[in-house]
């Protein structure tokens, strides 16, 4: 329902505006700058830095009869307060008049400013903010020239507090706004930092172990509007005018986060363009003006030392560098042998138009396309997409999502019930079948490629039950492992069952972007029985180390692409930075591949994309254009007034394009029937575990991030405290876990949160649990040294 | 005409004002602005902070600095910040000296060298080593180890510039 209007004036402005808006938010609309320090549009106003006064009026209401009271020439009478109010914490009002440049407003603020640099340092200089500071900004525009108070009697803080090892507090700088403690208190629901002390020996602390424990903590770097809050990745890295940016996107998981690359030449790589930091950019249908620490920091892969560079051939038993023509005329040749016989595997981090074009490659040569991946049931995808909704968390575990849950049901892995029977009957099932709008949400956590492929039957099933499909809001949204799985299902690949079995028969194996053998070494053992594998990689991966040609790729930010987020939102990223070495685009590589087999395909971005449009129907009549196109977002933030919004920037390089449902294209979708999946039998003595997503994985692209070394994933089992002593483990041991052919030694962790009788291993660890699996656990005997 | 061999003649006994040139120097003016010199601290440490204001207020884009963080026990100047890198393309300097202005440090000074000859461009590029004075006598060179909690600060403390 829309809102009232409310007619107001500011300054010389007349403007309509929603009732409930706050005053420095209307006069935004109208270009009227009213300085802020602690408000900011994302958050509720608190009114503590007192940088926003304005003079308020509002019209003088006649008690007796209710009416406006007129002045002489008809006019309403406006009374203002005695005093200025602030505009972030007053409502507009019908007829407010709100004067934000008279004499009176700008001495207040030239008060405040000098009044907040009372013991601000003012080392500009070597402040990581200095030149997108918003006080360095409203000093200029605002403050006084000089100060009546004594520098001696500034207070003297510590510069160098590391809240925890991601972001780095300097005591000095901070003014007090608490935009930080507030985001990490309404925004993410992560109160890790908070205020101690008070008045002016207040300061930010962190209470968690380890410090400020928040996967979003990168963000109150962008909102902390002086330099007191710096992240460890970026200190002294640039200053923020030499850089330049770079719009792209975040590659590490399927939400699709839109970023800002700031890029800068350095001497110290020999003058190479280097990212150097990575900071969110505005898009309010995805990531609003945030990010998580994971992409914000995860972009070092790109800059590895262990990058490939040049393509190898193996000669001799031994990889040795080669040229591209000899790699290609080589490769080119093996494909024709191979035939029908070839295999073409890809990774979910591929782009769009690699993968289109790595299809149509195993297609001309009548080989079979396939995703290496854990996760299946891409094709329901196309079943489809407020705030206040019913959530329901269907979980065999606890995790952070029940405590935003409305309803909560637990499952035992032990008997995955996955059709859903009586689901509509219970309470929760209730809710879900008389909503509006209802969006199922599923994942691969605890899930084998198997089940995750009959769970999404079985949601897709639920959802047509209950009618909820085919239209906007509505629908079943993969939660991928990878940023474009889901641009790998559209472009027409599928999971193998059986991936050792296939890459055993193939007569030519050529995998991008994916490392079967470093996830499993029973793929390393069928690698190695494939008459020749290709491996197009980033990395001398597992893999790689088993081929026969390896053939380097530039990085995502090195080149033009799209992703397909899991919400199906086709975005695309620009280049950033210089290709390394002789690495070239995964889709340029296929496509001289292809051209030696006689087959066009377009080697540009775009031309690769003019023709997915023109053969996928889901993307039809998508262009880079229509990719490219922005519309004005609330609120505007990334502009010159970096106080507002943070140093986020703004989108001028597209929102993206949200794909039509199967539904809305009018197409039918063949619902397999659910059936509930075999699950391994677990014999006496051994133990169900399940693997479970971790943020900070050991996935390549990650790993090379070494400021998360100490958050990253481990080998580990975690267990109830009851199973674990049945197994004879003790919390902070180590124990040998085995099961068909493998034996890993893992750390063991005890959690008494977790359902007893399973054990739960985070994904991508080294330990080759891909679904519920039956273990049998061995404690190691640790030596205790007296 | 005696005139003017009289003239000849006077100029014979006269002190030529040429020098000889690379062995004899003229001194400079003060306020000349020769090649750029990187000052020190009496105590040894480096003035320079790597800012990089320097590098923002060269209208010739000449001066390229990258900034790296000090400890106490390999530290280079005050403060939490110094310049790893530091070069200066003397082919696109044109001696403005906005970048002494800039300095909040007084680090960078247009000194009094003007013998800049290179054979090959990149030779052009004078880097820190080559900028920095050298250390006073008897005072260890940089990175030097400092006791912790005594060079906290990056910027002096301001005064009320009396020139």
């Amino acid at each position: 329902m829309a809102k009232k209007l409310v007619t107001l004036r500011i300054d010389e402005h007349t403007l309509q505006v929603p009732e409930g808006m706050l005053v420095v938010d209307a006069a935004r609309k109208v270009n009227v700058d009213i300085p802020v320090f602690c408000y900011h549009p994302k958050m509720d106003p608190v009114g503590m830095c007192r940088m926003c006064l304005v003079d308020v009026g509002r019209p003088v209401i006649d008690r007796a009869t209710g009416e406006v009271v007129k002045e002489a020439d008809g006019s309403p009478k406006i009374a203002f307060g005695p005093k200025l109010d602030t505009a972030c914490t007053t409502p507009v009002s019908e007829g407010m008049v709100v004067i934000t440049n008279s004499d009176k407003v700008r001495a207040a603020r030239k008060e405040v400013v000098e009044f907040i640099l009372t013991s601000h340092p003012l080392d500009c200089p070597v402040c990581d903010k200095g030149g997108e500071c918003p006080l360095q900004n409203l000093t200029m525009a605002y403050g006084p020239g000089t100060s009546r108070f004594i520098f001696d009697e500034k207070m003297h803080l510590a510069k160098h507090v590391p809240l925890g090892e991601l972001v780095w507090l300097d005591r000095e700088r901070c003014i007090q706004c608490g935009r930080c403690v507030r985001f990490q208190h309404e925004v993410v629901d992560d109160p890790v930092i908070d205020f101690f002390h008070r008045g002016r020996s207040l300061e930010i602390i962190t209470d968690s172990e380890p410090g400020f424990d928040s996967v979003f903590s990168g963000n109150t770097t962008d909102i902390c509007p002086v330099g007191a809050l710096t992240t460890a990745d970026f200190r002294f890295g640039a200053r923020p005018w030499e850089m330049v940016s770079a719009a792209s996107l975040c590659s590490h998981c399927p939400v699709g986060c839109n970023i800002t690359y700031n890029v800068r030449r350095e001497a110290k790589t020999g003058g190479n363009m280097v990212i150097k930091r990575a900071m969110p950019r505005q898009n309010e249908g995805v990531n609003e003006i945030w990010m998580c620490d994971k992409g914000r920091l995860g972009y070092h892969f790109t800059e590895s030392k262990q990058r490939l560079s040049e393509p190898l051939v193996r000669k001799g038993g031994e990889l040795v560098p080669a040229g591209w023509d000899e790699a290609l005329d080589l490769v080119a040749q093996k494909l024709r042998e191979a035939g029908s016989s070839l295999t073409v595997l890809a990774g979910g981090r591929l782009s769009n138009e690699d993968l289109f074009n790595l299809r149509r490659l195993a297609d001309a040569a009548g080989g079979q396309a396939v995703l290496d991946t854990h996760m299946g049931g891409g094709d329901l995808a196309a079943l489809a997409v407020e705030r206040g909704a019913a959530l329901i968390v269907v979980n065999p575990n606890e995790t952070r999502l029940d405590k935003f849950a409305t309803h909560t049901l637990r499952y035992n892995p032990g008997e995955l019930l996955l059709t859903f029977g009586g689901f509509l009957e219970s309470a929760a099932g209730k809710v879900f079948a008389e909503a509006e709008n209802a969006l199922v949400f599923y994942g691969s956590n605890g899930l084998g490629l198997q089940q995750s492929t009959y769970l999404a039957y079985a949601a897709a099933e639920l959802l047509v039950k209950t009618g909820h499909y085919g239209k906007a809001n509505n629908g079943l949204i993969p939660v991928w492992p990878k940023a474009n799985s889901q641009g790998a299902w559209d472009m027409g690949f599928r999971p193998a069952s059986n991936l050792g079995d296939q890459l055993r028969q193939s007569k030519a194996v050529y995998i991008a972007a994916s490392d079967p053998a470093g996830d499993d070494p029973a793929l390393a053992a069928a690698l190695d029985e494939a008459k020749f594998v290709i491996v197009q990689d980033l990395f001398l991966s597992e893999t790689a180390k088993h081929a026969d040609v390896v053939l380097p790729a530039a990085a995502y930010t090195e080149r033009e692409g799209s992703f397909t987020s899991g919400d199906r939102r086709v975005q695309r990223y620009y280049p950033a930075a210089t290709p390394r070495g002789l690495a070239r685009p995964d889709f340029i590589i296929t496509a001289q591949l292809a051209g030696r087999l006689g087959v066009e395909l377009p080697a540009a971005a775009a031309l690769v994309l003019d023709q997915i449009a023109a053969q996928v129907p889901a993307y039809a009549g998508l262009s880079y254009q229509k990719l490219a196109e922005v519309h004005e977002q609330w609120p505007i933030i990334g502009r010159s007034d970096v106080y507002y919004g943070g140093t986020g920037y703004e989108n001028k390089h597209g929102l993206g394009v949200q794909l039509p449902c199967a539904a809305e294209r009018g197409e039918k979708i063949d619902l397999p029937a659910a059936a509930n999946p075999v699950l391994p039998s677990v014999p006496a003595g051994s133990l169900l575990v399940i693997p479970v997503a971790r943020l900070y994985d050991q996935g390549a692209t990650l790993r090379p991030t070494a400021l998360l070394d100490g958050r990253i994933a481990r080998a580990e089992l975690a267990l109830n405290p009851e199973t674990a002593e049945k197994f004879g483990l003790q919390a902070g041991g180590e124990a040998l876990i085995a099961a068909g052919g493998w034996r890993v030694q893992v750390a063991v962790r005890v959690d008494s949160h977790l359902p007893v009788g399973l054990g739960l291993v985070p994904r991508s660890t080294g330990v080759p649990v891909f679904g519920p699996t039956a273990v049998t656990i061995e404690p190691v005997q640790v030596e205790i040294k007296a | 005409m005696f005139q003017g061999l009289w003239t000849t003649l006077k100029s014979m006994f006269e002190k030529p004002p040429t020098i000889q040139y690379p062995e004899e120097k003229r001194p400079v003016r003060t306020r000349f602005r020769g090649r750029h010199v990187l000052k020190r601290y009496d105590n040894g440490l480096e003035k320079c902070i790597g800012c990089a204001l320097c590098a923002s207020a060269c209208p010739a884009d000449a001066i390229f600095v990258e900034a790296s963080e000090n400890t106490d026990e390999q530290r280079f100047s005050p403060g939490e910040r110094y310049a790893s890198t530091y070069e200066i393309n003397m082919l696109r300097c044109i001696f403005c000296g906005f970048c002494e202005d800039a300095c909040p440090t007084e680090a960078i000074v247009l000194g009094d060298n003007y013998e800049l000859t290179f054979t090959e461009r990149t030779g052009s590029i004078y880097t820190k080593q080559m900028l920095l004075e050298a250390v006073p006598e008897g005072v260890k060179t940089t990175p030097q180890v400092t006791p912790p909690g005594v060079f906290t600060r990056s910027v002096p403390e301001m005064k009320d510039p009396t020139d």
